[in-house]
């Protein structure tokens, strides 16, 4: 084992053990965290085994010369673009987002196609969008959208750019 | 939520009528990627287990009414950043606190960081993307919310 494995074995292991004293000693503060993982658990594992088949699904199905056309160098603006369109249509928080957009750039999107995807899949979902426009009105979300669109696109450009000149290489495997 | 499910489910429906070997392969591909990202994934778990026990609802609720424009601002993207909410919990909220008085500013703010900044979500970004690229993506997501917030500010006639 790496020590890197080490500590996240052994902070895992204190934080079971927490847990599981807590219960059995009924202390409030760590029964209440051991409740919060349960609920946040749940949560995720409605969404997950879904987000996940969808992305087998696409690596499968989807030719890398698609996702270079459209999301790829070539596509010039037309890549920022869909990257909003697509986050568009795509339900689920922000782990959600990553995972598919690490697919996307194995697949032969441009780093920052991917960012300005993960940042319009945090701001410009449309089923959330349609919530919020009845909480909080639809000026709200139109300034929203319309501030945040072009400010994403020009950060994930920056950043892009930067890393791509840098030589950055995503990680492999995961 | 059902949304996803009926667009997988479909879509899984579609690919098996299609070619049933790629879409084993895909199942194949799709377990391998999570299992992947799941230590990740755990270590996001109990972070936001600890977080939001150490900030509830009612704290947020709390801060966010009170203090003056910029501070509230300032108050409102640090809660965004470091707690998680759903949509279905987050706007409500603001709704309550839009009646209560609180101003447009600070509720974009706090909802503009809340789903752009992932301090919780870190250890997922980091393993796919490096400790690097998270932060710096997520400081210009924290920068952007703040201009949403201070455009917000200005259109509603909350500043100038």
């Amino acid at each position: 084992m790496k020590p890197k494995d080490i500590i996240r074995t052994a902070g895992l292991s204190c934080y079971v053990i927490f847990i599981v004293l807590s219960f059995a000693l009924d202390f409030g503060p760590g029964k209440a965290i051991g409740y919060n993982l349960f609920s946040f658990s749940l949560d995720m594992l409605k969404v997950l085994p879904c987000a996940f088949i969808l992305i087998g699904l696409f690596e499968v199905w989807v030719k890398r010369e698609t996702v270079e056309k459209h999301f790829g160098e070539e596509a010039g603006i037309k890549g920022y673009i869909w990257a909003v369109l697509l986050a568009g249509t795509i339900v689920g928080p922000l782990y959600v987002a990553l995972p598919l957009a690490y697919s996307l750039h194995r697949k032969g999107a441009r780093l920052s196609v991917i960012f300005t995807y993960i940042g319009a899949s945090a701001i410009c979902r449309i089923p959330m969008a349609i919530f919020e426009v009845s909480f909080l009105g639809l000026k709200f979300t139109a300034i929203r959208f319309l501030v945040s669109i072009p400010l994403v696109i020009l950060s994930s450009k920056i950043l892009g750019d930067y890393l791509v000149k840098r030589g950055y290489q995503i990680l492999d495997g995961k | 939520m059902y949304y996803l499910y009926i667009v997988a489910g479909l879509a899984l429906l579609t690919s098996f009528i299609a070619n049933r070997g790629k879409s084993l392969k895909a199942l194949k591909l799709a377990l391998k990627r999570f299992l992947a990202i799941l230590p990740a994934f755990i270590s996001m778990l109990i972070l936001v287990s600890i977080v939001l026990f150490l900030i509830p609802d009612t704290v947020i609720t709390h801060y966010l009414g009170s203090g003056g424009k910029f501070t509230g601002v300032i108050i409102a993207s640090f809660f965004g950043s470091i707690t998680m909410m759903p949509g279905f919990i987050a706007f409500p909220l603001c709704g309550i606190l839009l009646e209560k008085g609180v101003l447009y500013m600070v509720l974009s703010a706090f909802t503009t960081t809340l789903m752009m900044v992932g301090i919780l979500t870190f250890p997922i970004e980091k393993a796919y993307f490096g400790t690097r690229v998270t932060i710096l993506r997520n400081i210009f997501s924290f920068l952007i919310a703040l201009i949403i917030a201070a455009m917000t500010g200005i259109f509603f006639g909350e500043i100038l």
